[in-house]
């Protein structure tokens, strides 16, 4: 009997990472650009998903819609006329690749268009899980408060655009702005930050115009 | 939950690396978790009693090395574990940049029985 160690160094994600990009190149060959929305339950995802669609007409969408469970947003999407699908993960925080290529089975890509899916809400495990997407798009809401950047910053530093929602409530909540900003730069220097309003549709042709050109 | 289908891959990788080395059973497995790989070692550690029952990796014990993030000052030149509610750099006063110290989520070596 004896012990003896073994080097081995592997990345745990590298199974889910090795998925996600056969996922994504299968479908870039479709011309689908994918959209990976996450932010805490409630953040405004669905309103968000909805206003950012009504500001595309001339693109097709797809939705894949991520819960614990309930298809509620997943029929609020369809009564829209909106290809959507719906994932129940019963239980699990996040949506993670092998997950997403069993439910790319059951849709149809009839042509080139965007994909949006809504991740778990959760600021925390999605943003480890890459899916197949080109871009994370991170939904906050003001009702949340300033200071999540601080609190989950691995979030806000691989989201590729955030969006500030609810900001109808910010005088509400004593929204910070700037300790908001400071947060989001001191994690990510680059992205863009975008204000909205989904009860008003405020601020998402701003948000549609740049998926526009970031996914040709 | 989140733990779950991770310790599962914990288990494949130290199982095939042990069976690639002929080994007869796996006693140590060393991970090293980040603080922002949003992992939590006890999880691990009672899903991995659960799911390597009956494998190669049965009663091998799990070594967690945890590490914290670390912000970088290019000013500076200098990593440095940020405060809370700031990214500040300690000498400087101004914000760094995040790094990948923090991030790791790796199986670092096994130890087996041949
Ligand atoms: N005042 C205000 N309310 C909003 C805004 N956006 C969304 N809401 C409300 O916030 C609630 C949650 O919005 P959803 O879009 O369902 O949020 P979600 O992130 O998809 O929620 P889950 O999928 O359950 O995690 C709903 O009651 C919306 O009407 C906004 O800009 N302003
Ligand atoms: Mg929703
Ligand atoms: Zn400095």
């Amino acid at each position: 009997m004896s012990g003896k160690e073994i080097e081995v160094v592997q990345n745990i994600y590298d199974e889910n990472d090795k998925i996600a990009l056969e996922t994504k190149a299968s479908l870039e060959e479709l011309g689908i650009f994918v959209v990976n929305v996450m932010g805490a339950p409630g953040a405004g995802k669905t309103s968000s998903i909805i206003n950012i669609i009504r500001n595309l007409p001339e693109e097709k969408i797809y939705v894949i819609e991520g819960d614990i469970e309930s298809d509620l947003d997943t029929v609020k999407l369809k009564d829209l006329g909106i290809n959507t699908i719906q994932i129940n993960t019963g239980g699990a925080c996040h949506l993670d690749a092998p997950t997403i290529k069993n439910a790319l089975q059951n849709l149809e890509f009839s042509q080139p268009g965007i994909l949006f899916i809504e991740n778990i809400g959760n600021l925390v495990c999605p943003a480890e899980f890459q899916i197949g997407e080109h871009i994370k798009m991170l939904i906050c809401s003001a009702a949340e408060g300033s200071d999540k950047p601080y609190k989950y910053p691995l979030a806000f530093e691989k989201a590729d655009v955030i969006l500030l929602t609810k900001c109808d409530l910010k005088e509400y909540v004593d929204f910070n702005d700037d300790f908001f900003l400071k947060g989001i730069r001191g994690l990510n220097k680059s992205v863009p930050v975008f204000e909205v309003n989904a009860k008003t549709g405020q601020g998402f042709s701003a948000v549609a115009e740049w998926l526009k050109h970031k996914s040709h | 939950m989140h733990e779950y289908p991770i310790t599962e891959q914990i288990v494949k990788i130290a199982s095939d690396k042990a069976k690639e080395n002929n080994a007869r059973k796996v006693t140590r497995i060393a991970l090293v978790v980040g603080e922002y790989s949003g992992f939590i070692g006890e999880s691990i550690q009672m899903y991995f009693d659960i799911i390597s029952k009956g494998t190669i990796c049965e009663g091998a014990f799990l070594e967690i090395e945890k590490i914290k993030a670390k912000w970088y000052c290019p000013a500076c030149d200098i990593y440095y574990l940020r405060q809370p509610f700031s990214f500040a750099c300690p000498q400087c006063g101004k914000d760094g940049e995040p790094t990948s110290i923090g991030k790791e989520f790796y199986v670092k070596n096994i130890e087996v029985e041949t």
